[in-house]
């Protein structure tokens, strides 16, 4: 990946976000407070804006630029988890113009691990956590197989929406939705929605 | 959707230009989003900040001033505040004797205060957080979220205010803002759902006869539906749970709290039956409030508050406050 692929990545990740901004609220609206869309769509606009207004040079700057600028925009429990998790991924990457799809990957691993440490979630908590794991260990085996950043992100996109759709039957543990007890039960999470659209976003770009 | 509003996205920068408009006696920094007391930084006292989402009002805005807070930090609708905006604040009123977070207990608001915490201090600043969970139609867990703050926040505003405003220290201000926490409990109920401007439909669809009980305050659904009843019966219900969940042996605060949507006419009714459900129970009421505190946009119900008062707090309640939302004895 170099530094014009990871821009367009968050571009096409703002995209996405914004074209699914209304499906991210409603999934919100049936466990959460209905502000999904809007506060990521806000966000990712300005993240945008942000990468525009001073291109960074590498991907590790790329997405530390990024994940600061979600956490000093977005809010609530999206702004905080997604910023720490590109900021945290951006931070573990070499300061080059262009790095492997090994170490993207290794890089996105401190990205979930940080994530996993500021919102104290695990998997089956009906959280982001869901999506994002199940793409890292997918994104990591097909790097492990000799796939090529495409290949890796395909895999990954399809895992996250996977691990997506897996939220529907799980009871929520963190977050708004955890004050739902047992009503939480029978809706898809938004969080490893969003997560889902923004590897999808990978994928397209790769 | 029926509003008064320019545009959805602008709703809390205006409504900010329009406090600052209507209270002189505030500084409101539209830019930063923040509302400060005008003679802030004051040397020597301990500073409190708190904040939350927006639609909420009168929280967390409406209670800065002498004898409570002495700036808020309002985000987005429902969506907590950004930890620049709460730092900015907090060296605002930062007088040197360190400054305490009100914070509620949601994931949001814990994650972003916890960050502002962190940077604060390596600003130098000394910084306490109260952490508000008094919803006790949430269970207690260590392994979820864990309860919500819900209306317990103005009693702690207005008592830990009040040891900050006479002057105690950081750890004192803080060490009574928890305990009032600890002694809290509350229940709430809606009738309908509020509408957030930005998804410009209700939060969720009740049919006519049936209510939520156990919401929080960012318009989601409760822990159950059930069939509307006669107020007499749904006060004693949520009363009967505070009481189940805590010990009430002394006497307490009672808030009697509109949700926004419904009007005193009904909340003076829910308090006359407070008062006698009380009464048949054995607690003794020390000092009540009744009114449109701790608000969740236009959705209509209540909710219910309880703490168990030490002399002390019952002396904090009644010091002085001069804010746009609370004012007595000043």
């Amino acid at each position: 990946m170099d530094v014009a692929l990871a821009r367009d990545w968050m571009r096409a990740a703002a995209d996405l976000i914004a074209a699914d901004a209304d499906r991210l609220t409603q999934l919100d609206s049936a466990i959460g407070d209905g502000d999904h869309g809007v506060n990521l769509n806000r966000g990712f606009t300005a993240v945008v804006a942000a990468l525009e207004k001073s291109p960074p040079e590498t991907v590790s700057e790329v997405l530390v630029k990024a994940g600061a600028t979600l956490m000093s925009r977005v809010g609530g429990a999206s702004g905080p988890l997604y910023g720490t998790a590109l900021r945290s991924a951006g931070k573990a990457l070499p300061a080059t113009a262009e790095v492997a799809p090994a170490d993207l990957g290794a890089a996105l691993q401190a990205g979930l691990a940080a994530v996993r440490k500021l919102g104290g979630a695990a998997p089956g908590d009906k959280t982001l956590v869901d999506a994002f794991t199940p793409a890292l260990e997918a994104f990591d085996k097909a790097v492990a197989q000799g796939g090529g950043l495409a290949e890796a992100a395909g895999a990954a996109a399809r895992a996250a929406e996977a691990g997506a759709e897996a939220t529907v039957p799980l009871q929520a543990r963190k977050g708004r939705a955890s004050y739902l007890g047992e009503r939480s039960i029978g809706h898809q999470d938004p969080g490893a929605t969003s997560t889902s659209l923004i590897f999808r976003a990978l994928a397209d770009v790769s | 959707m029926k509003k008064f509003i320019n545009d959805p996205a602008d709703v809390v920068a205006q409504a900010l230009a329009g406090v600052a408009a209507a209270h002189p006696e505030l500084r409101v920094e539209i830019d930063e989003q923040y509302i400060v007391r005008a003679d802030a930084p004051r040397p020597g006292k301990v500073g409190l900040v708190s904040g939350g989402g927006s639609g909420h009002e009168p929280l967390h805005g409406g209670f800065v001033g002498p004898g409570m807070l002495d700036a808020a930090c309002p985000g987005e609708i429902f969506t907590s505040p950004v930890p620049g905006q709460i730092l900015a604040a907090t060296k605002a009123v930062d007088g040197g004797a360190g400054v305490v977070h009100i914070v509620k207990n949601y994931t949001g608001d814990v994650m972003n205060f916890q960050l502002a915490a962190e940077l604060a201090t390596e600003e130098g600043i000394s910084v306490e957080t109260v952490l508000v969970d008094d919803d006790v139609a949430v269970e207690d867990s260590t392994w979820t979220a864990g309860r919500r703050g819900t209306g317990a926040t103005l009693l702690v505003e207005k008592i830990a205010g009040a040891r900050a405003e006479e002057g105690g220290k950081l750890a004192e201000v803080a060490a009574i803002g928890r305990e009032v926490n600890t002694h809290s409990g509350s229940f709430a109920y809606a009738l309908t759902a509020g509408t957030t401007p930005a998804a410009g439909r209700p939060g969720f669809e009740l049919p006519a006869d049936e209510i939520e009980a156990g919401v929080g305050i960012h318009g989601e659904p409760g822990r159950r539906r059930e069939k509307l009843r006669p107020a007499k019966e749904l006060t004693h219900a949520a009363l009967d749970a505070i009481l189940d969940a805590k010990p009430f042996p002394g006497p307490v605060i009672v808030l009697v709290n509109g949700l926004g949507g419904t009007p005193l006419i009904e909340l003076y009714l829910i308090y006359g039956e407070v008062a006698r459900h009380l009464e048949e129970r054995g607690v003794r009421i020390a000092r009540q409030l009744v009114g449109n505190y701790v608000t969740s946009l236009d959705m209509a119900g209540m909710s219910l508050t309880l703490c168990q008062a030490t002399d002390e707090m019952i002396r904090l309640w009644d010091a002085p406050a001069r804010t746009p939302g609370l004012r007595w004895g000043a």
